[in-house]
């Protein structure tokens, strides 16, 4: 690999509280050699070919910590191929997959299956999570130890939630040994059951279950509680109201945990539902003006750390159903960083904030060292034309599945270049 | 009849989903032709060729006896050819989906499509992939257009108007179609309309519907020019929305002392099937000076006939 040279760029780098316009240098093993103001044209060898980004943004690779892949079972609706094709074109290039597949990631031989596909066909860095419990039956725990000895990052029932609290305090035992990171689903199934959108006005509307939002606080304040008594590596895997941010704020003076939320719940609301878009169908359900605000002004004070995507695929004949029938969940990792910088575009939430919670935070709690510019490292970063206007059209998107919940929205900011070991893996057409 | 029709003659609406999506207009424009049918309805001779070579498809998912015959008939009564799927035995129990149903019987050229599904907002799903004009027989909890249409008609045909009445619409409100439907109507012909109902069984910010919301059910039908009452489904015992049949009908089943606190000169509706001694005791349901539960029936053919007539055009 030649070395690259990039200038005049805009770099954010939180992790190195680095916001700056200088360069970066990429070695011949494609890692990063230099970063910041200090790399410009004077220190750069002539003969040496230079890209001048002109203004451009470089930010480190995003790591998106809420992924579902089709892999295995589903992969009709996605594959790590097609997976890593979707996420390059949005800047990310690290993910944490959640083990919902068919069969379930819950025990060691399915790991070894996952890790050599991810390997073989992912041009990413895939981060497998495994079930908390067999087959996500929220019973019987599985092998933290020995799963985590196989390359598991983490472990959640992903788009379910331990709901028994017996099991729940033995897990975090368990977890608080192993040192082992949690990531819990808050959402209490009895209180959500059969429940498809917010419980308000227009659930009551459409005729449609609602889904209150103390169906979220329960297990919050539960698992916060436990976690006074066993403290081990929690993480809330998104969260939805104005209510759970108050609880969050208030119980963060006392134990250490971290929380997500979907980039769907920044920018969306239930009204957007309107007659019946199956698309916008999710989990936890986009609910009012007034939470969406709360968790835009969490992001901003840090109550929530990190931004994911909740890529969640389905195909056409999952969606094209009734209300009740469709599947749950939308495609979004394309779309994460352009629509989280509408949040820097309309002036509620700072770049820089923005940036750690999709870089820097989730490699915190995850412990992998991803999502920064630092020295040495693996030189995973995306070029972005922060200004860039474009649409979101359906059949452009490159995730096998298209179900978008902004078909046809106007964003601001698009993705130029995104490269992985220094390697230029996407380019903008 | 006091009913007006001051301006367009022509509906605006494609399909009738709902109220929701009606004028004021519009619904002038079908209760004004509905009233029409109903000398109609008990003559000898029955029978129009207002919609003569015209398809009706009745699709009904869901079970029913009054709503189902009656489309029927008021598509027979205007010379129109009439079909009803029977769900049990068609393509859907093996898997098949409302779109592809929608596409298949799409193909076969109905001029209107009545549907009835447990779902709500199936038919709005079916009106955006068929050519023809769908009507809404009832969608899961959302909307009974029908249902709220001639409820309006046997009020007006009774009362002469609907503005400045107070209505009660009492009973299982969540899980209901009817009140949803019943509510954006009279609130648009200017009724002042009370929901009564335990909480168990009250939709979540309903008030913001512009009604009032009660709990006491004598409080809620104080005073008020019609009781509407609604059918309990006998599955919410089981899941503990309610505790017993002889408690519900303590409380907000309407009997002879609860119909005291309204209007002297009250009227009781029903939209059935009743379940006598349980919402309704058996005598008022009955009473010829104040139910109008069989003049609903009877007039639900002639709002039927009005909506196959308006939407087939």
């Amino acid at each position: 690999m030649k070395k690259k040279y990039f200038i005049n760029a805009n770099i954010i780098d939180p992790y190195n509280s680095l916001n700056e316009t200088g360069g970066l240098i990429i070695d011949e093993n494609g890692k990063i050699e230099g970063v910041g103001k200090k790399v410009n044209t004077n220190n750069i060898p002539s003969r040496e070919k230079v890209i001048d980004l002109k203004g451009k943004h470089i930010f480190p690779g995003l790591v998106d910590m809420r992924v579902f892949v089709g892999e295995p079972g589903f992969e009709y609706k996605e594959n790590f191929r097609t997976l890593s094709e979707a996420a390059l074109s949005g800047g990310v290039t690290s993910v944490v997959t959640m083990p919902n597949t068919n069969p379930v990631i819950d025990n060691v031989s399915i790991v070894d299956f996952l890790r050599r596909r991810g390997r073989d066909k992912s041009k990413i860095n895939i981060f497998p999570t495994a079930a908390l419990t067999i087959n996500t039956e929220g019973e019987n725990m599985t092998e933290f130890g020995l799963l985590q000895g196989k390359g598991i990052i983490g472990f959640t029932d992903g788009i379910k939630t331990i709901q028994n609290p017996r099991i729940m305090n033995r897990i975090m035992n368990s977890a608080s040994d192993l040192n082992s990171l949690i990531i819990q689903h808050a959402e209490d199934a009895e209180l959500s059951k059969d429940g498809m959108i917010n419980d308000g006005i227009i659930a009551t509307k459409l005729g449609l279950q609602g889904i209150p939002v103390s169906a979220e606080l329960l297990i919050l304040e539960r698992d916060l509680t436990l976690l006074e008594y066993n403290n081990c590596r929690y993480h809330i895997s998104q969260i939805s109201s104005a209510s759970s941010i108050e609880i969050i704020r208030e119980r963060k003076s006392k134990v250490n945990f971290s929380c997500g939320v979907s980039i769907n719940n920044l920018s969306l609301n239930e009204n957007d539902i309107g007659d019946f878009k199956t698309f916008l169908k999710l989990s936890p359900p986009l609910r009012t003006e007034d939470d969406r605000n709360a968790l835009v002004q969490g992001l901003v004070d840090e109550t929530i750390d990190v931004i994911v995507s909740d890529h969640k695929p389905e195909d056409e004949e999952n969606k094209r159903l009734t209300f009740a029938q469709a599947e749950t969940g939308a495609s979004g990792i394309e779309t994460l960083l352009p629509l989280s910088l509408e949040l820097y575009h309309n002036g509620s939430v700072k770049l820089e904030t923005i940036i750690k919670a999709l870089t820097s935070s989730p490699a915190k709690i995850l412990k992998i060292n991803k999502g920064n510019l630092s020295i040495g490292n693996d030189a995973d970063f995306c070029i972005v034309d922060i200004n860039k206007p474009w649409v979101v059209r359906k059949e452009k998107l490159i995730s096998k599945s298209k179900n978008t919940p902004i078909e046809d929205k106007k964003l601001q900011g698009k993705v130029m270049n995104t490269f992985v070991n220094g390697e230029e893996l996407f380019k903008a057409e | 009849m006091a009913i007006k029709s001051k301006k367009a003659i022509k509906i605006s609406q494609k399909h009738l989903l709902g109220i929701q999506d009606l004028s004021v207009n519009d619904v002038n424009i079908i209760l004004n032709e509905a009233s029409k049918f109903i000398e109609l309805n008990k003559s000898k001779n029955k029978k129009l060729d207002i919609l003569k070579g015209k398809t009706q498809i009745n699709l009904f998912f869901e079970p029913s006896t009054r709503t189902q015959s009656s489309f029927e008939l008021a598509g027979k009564r205007l010379g129109a050819d009439v079909m009803s799927m029977n769900i049990t035995n068609s393509a859907i129990k093996k898997g098949e989906t409302l779109i592809d149903t929608a596409m298949t019987l799409n193909a076969m050229h109905p001029d209107i499509i009545v549907i009835r599904h447990q779902d709500s907002g199936a038919c709005n799903l079916l009106s955006q992939k068929v050519n023809c004009a769908v009507l809404n027989a009832g969608d899961g909890r959302r909307e009974h257009p029908t249902q709220a249409l001639l409820d309006a008609l046997t009020i007006i045909n009774r009362r002469k108007k609907i503005e400045g009445l107070k209505i009660a619409i009492c009973g299982d409100i969540l899980h209901s179609r009817v009140a949803r439907s019943n509510i954006y109507l009279l609130n648009m012909l200017g009724a002042e309309v009370n929901i009564v109902a335990p909480t168990n069984l009250m939709p979540n910010e309903i008030e913001r519907f512009g009604v009032n919301i009660f709990s006491d059910m004598k409080k809620g039908v104080k005073d008020c020019d019609i009781v509407m009452m609604l059918r309990l489904q006998n599955e919410r015992m089981t899941s503990s929305f309610l505790s017993s049949n002889r408690e519900y009908y303590e409380y907000y089943g309407l009997t002879p002392d609860k119909i005291k606190f309204a209007k002297e000169d009250a009227l009781i509706m029903h939209p059935g099937p009743m379940n006598r001694g349980i919402e309704i005791d058996t005598n008022l349901a009955d009473d010829i000076n104040k139910s109008v539960i069989k003049e609903q029936v009877e007039l639900g053919v002639a709002v039927r006939m009005a909506c196959l007539k308006i939407f087939c055009e």
